[in-house]
């Protein structure tokens, strides 16, 4: 329990920016990844907002460099890019002999493709290509990474909704703390799909003028995509390998609101637990918090529930929070990868990133969200959140090392 | 020590009594073999049960089994591999969309999502301890049992209950089939050895187990460690591996009693079992299940549950018996497993 996680490398992809350099001028600049359907054809375009990545398929394969990949799916191809850029990012050699393991999350893993095969499937059971079937299953997305990046002594693959990826950062640090492994490169994608979209529209949660987090007149979330790797290793090769570090991930907690399967419990029971879970494993206390990157979908009902969990936890003393999905759209499975990414961003710039779109308070809460970009604020400590369907909670804390 | 307190398995033989074991054999002959499902109301009440999907109500089940076999109130954590999750429900989606998009019942979409299971679990028994889902093909139940070994050495949890669980639909069958990982025409299950046709028998199933490190009075047998292999290239490798891995719990080759083997009736894959046992384990008794559950992402949790019963009970019982060596002494078992020769897992239990 005394071995320390560090963070030494970081890779993204997302509607701001194609990597960690264009995400964090995107983030400096304020400027949103919102945008108009472009992705597939929908009864939804130019209804709905989405945050797209600005790639193509075809232009994501031409990334990875290799022909051969043009029938991978969507969520491969960006697991793929943001994996690679954290290798990349850390320096590390990946054939130096210590055990690494390769830990993604993905809620639909292949259902870009699925949905094309279903299609035709559906018209003729004997129809319906097959190379659009077989990378359905979420398993796929994280071998084909691992294959990328050629990793193999340990890898697996998480799915708990909105903080899969969350957990897939815990669990790296798990395998890292009991020697299970030395290094994990941990994270999670996820590429829009119509399955998601018409889910999350028929359950109208979906802001049609985009998502205002914390805002009293929000009206929803906005579905985004993107992917983001954290390569994690241990203290010991940290230090024998004199290896630069970017952040330590010194908390992590994960609690079931055990409520309803879609809402959270009006008080944030599960938010509450999981954040009080992740203090307790870094011995930090809430007034040592720099920052609160928020889940904040921009939904009725998450954002009442956790400003009430976060006016519970801090009291009167809450530190500036928002929620960066106003800049990326919610990436599901990736979005707790991807905000851990953006707190480091925030560690290393020492910087709070705003929550766009924001205008009024929410009448139930006394806090508000950063509405102005806050720079040259010392940011040590963030408590990054992330909160799923079916009540799973986890909370992050991200350090300056 | 990790003990396995208490286990329920829905799955394609009857195997909801935790106190009978394999005495009725179901013998059929199918295209897959369909889990014997459970009166659900009779555990569930009716108008709950209702609005749950299958494999919810499942899952529901089989983790009320289990805990009321370990005379467990409340896990601390409550973990699920599974490879597929709701196929059927997805499959109502997938249909939605390309009709026309204009589809209004979100019921589908909740139940479609992979932790869905967990959650429910969750809700259904109020616990808001540790929640997690894996979703890695055959890896799915191993990772689960990993994730629940890392709660107890954290002591973040005592009692983790954890399970694999997957479903076969008929249109999933239709699509799968294609994909020439199964038999083609129907099978009878327990003539599958003689068979040695392409592809396997595919099946389903749902089993969970309260693992603690705590021993409760009527506890199973005791579980050491799990271990994933992705794209092992050669038999000495899974050789190397093996041992490592035996020595981990300070044993060796000698010590194993029984192998639980994943030979799944396929002439494409299964001679990678055969390799590996007579290279790794000549001579040993070895043993196999898939005729009796069916292959799935997440059949180990039969195997699992074979091997906890094997223990407790001291029984080798014959219809699993793959090679008519038999055990001297039923102390140690490895559960040795792969899908396609791509995922391969090792499960080590013990008495």
């Amino acid at each position: 329990m005394t071995k320390r996680i560090y963070i030494t490398g970081i890779g993204i992809i997302s509607a701001i920016g194609n990597n960690v350099e264009e995400v964090e001028q995107s983030l400096l600049a304020e400027r949103s990844g919102l945008n108009g359907i472009t992705l597939f054809p929908t009864i939804h375009k130019d209804k709905l907002p989405l945050a797209e990545v600005k790639l193509s398929n075809e232009q994501m394969v031409e990334l990875c460099g290799k022909e051969s990949d043009r029938f991978l799916t969507r969520t491969s191809l960006l697991g793929m890019i943001a994996g690679k850029e954290a290798v990349t990012n850390s320096g590390v050699n990946l054939e130096d002999g210590f055990k690494t393991g390769l830990i993604s999350a993905t809620t639909v893993g292949g259902m870009d493709r699925t949905e094309g095969f279903y299609k035709e499937y559906l018209s003729d059971p004997s129809k319906g290509r097959l190379r659009d079937i077989v990378n359905h299953d979420c398993g796929d997305s994280t071998e084909r990474i691992a294959d990328y990046l050629g990793i193999s002594d340990f890898i697996t693959t998480v799915s708990t909704a909105c903080s899969s990826s969350a957990n897939s950062l815990m669990l790296g640090a798990m395998l890292i703390k009991s020697g299970m492994a030395e290094r994990v490169i941990a994270g999670g994608t996820d590429s829009l799909t119509r399955f998601t979209l018409n889910g999350f529209n028929t359950l109208m949660i979906i802001d049609k003028n985009g998502c205002k987090p914390f805002d009293e007149n929000r009206a929803g979330l906005t579905i985004g995509e993107g992917a983001a790797f954290l390569v994690l290793e241990s203290e010991e090769l940290v230090r024998t390998l004199k290896r630069p570090v970017l952040a330590e991930l010194t908390g992590y907690g994960n609690a079931n609101d055990a409520y309803h399967q879609t809402a959270s419990s009006p008080e944030g029971k599960g938010a509450i637990l999981a954040i009080e879970k992740a203090f307790l494993v870094s011995g930090l206390k809430p007034s040592d918090i720099s920052y609160i990157n928020v889940h904040g979908t921009g939904t009725l009902n998450n954002d009442l529930s956790e400003g009430l969990a976060v006016e519970k936890i801090f009291g009167s003393d809450v530190p500036p929070f928002s929620s960066t999905k106003s800049y990326t759209g919610h990436t599901l499975g990736a979005a707790g990868a991807i905000e851990a990414v953006i707190s480091i961003l925030a560690v290393k710039n020492n910087c709070i990133f705003p929550n766009l779109n924001w205008a009024a308070p929410m009448k139930e809460l006394s806090i508000r969200p950063v509405k102005n970009i806050i720079k040259n604020y010392e940011v040590n400590h963030v408590l990054s959140n992330s909160f799923g369907f079916g009540g799973n909670n986890s909370s992050l804390i991200l350090s300056k090392p | 020590m990790t003990f396995i307190n208490g286990i329920g398995l829905i799955s394609s033989q009857n195997t909801l009594d935790p106190n009978s074991f394999l005495i009725d054999i179901v013998e059929q002959t199918a295209d897959y073999l369909k889990c014997v499902d459970p009166v659900y109301k009779s555990y569930i009440d009716p108008l709950l049960a209702r609005r749950m999907s299958r494999l919810i109500k499942m899952g529901i089940v089989s983790a009320k089994i289990c805990l009321t076999d370990a005379a467990c109130s409340m896990p601390d954590a409550i973990i699920t591999g599974t490879g597929l999750g709701s196929v059927e429900e997805t499959e109502k989606i997938l249909g939605e969309i390309t009709k026309d998009e204009r589809f209004l019942n979100p019921t589908p979409f909740i139940q479609s999502t992979y932790n869905t299971i967990s959650s429910q679990i969750a809700i259904y028994f109020k616990c808001h301890g540790y929640n997690s889902t894996y979703v890695h093909r055959s890896f799915s139940f191993e990772s689960g049992i990993q994730d629940a070994l890392l709660q107890l050495e954290e002591g973040i949890a005592t009692n983790v209950l954890v399970g694999g669980i997957d479903e076969m639909t008929l249109n999933h069958l239709q699509i799968t089939r294609r994909l020439g990982i199964w038999k083609m025409n129907p099978v009878h299950n327990l003539s599958l050895r003689q068979t040695m046709t392409p592809g396997a028998l595919p099946g389903e199933g749902s089993g969970f187990f309260l693992i603690s490190s705590l021993r409760a009075n009527r506890y199973y047998a005791t579980i050491s460690g799990v271990e994933t292999l992705y794209r092992p290239k050669t038999i000495d490798e899974l050789d190397e591996k093996t041992i490592a891995f035996l020595s981990r719990y300070d044993l060796n080759k000698d010590d194993i009693d029984i192998i639980i083997s994943g030979i799944a009736g396929d002439s494409n894959w299964d001679s990678l079992y055969s390799n590996y046992t007579s290279k790794v384990f000549p001579g040993k008794p070895v043993s196999w299940f898939k005729h009796l559950s069916g292959e799935y992402y997440t059949a180990t949790a039969f195997a699992l549950w074979l091997a906890a019963n094997m223990l407790k009970r001291q029984v080798y019982p014959e219809i699993i018996s793959f090679n008519n060596v038999h055990p001297a002494r039923i102390q140690n078992i490895l559960i040795y497993n792969h899908f396609k020769g791509v995922n391969h897992s090792l499960i080590l239990i013990n008495r």
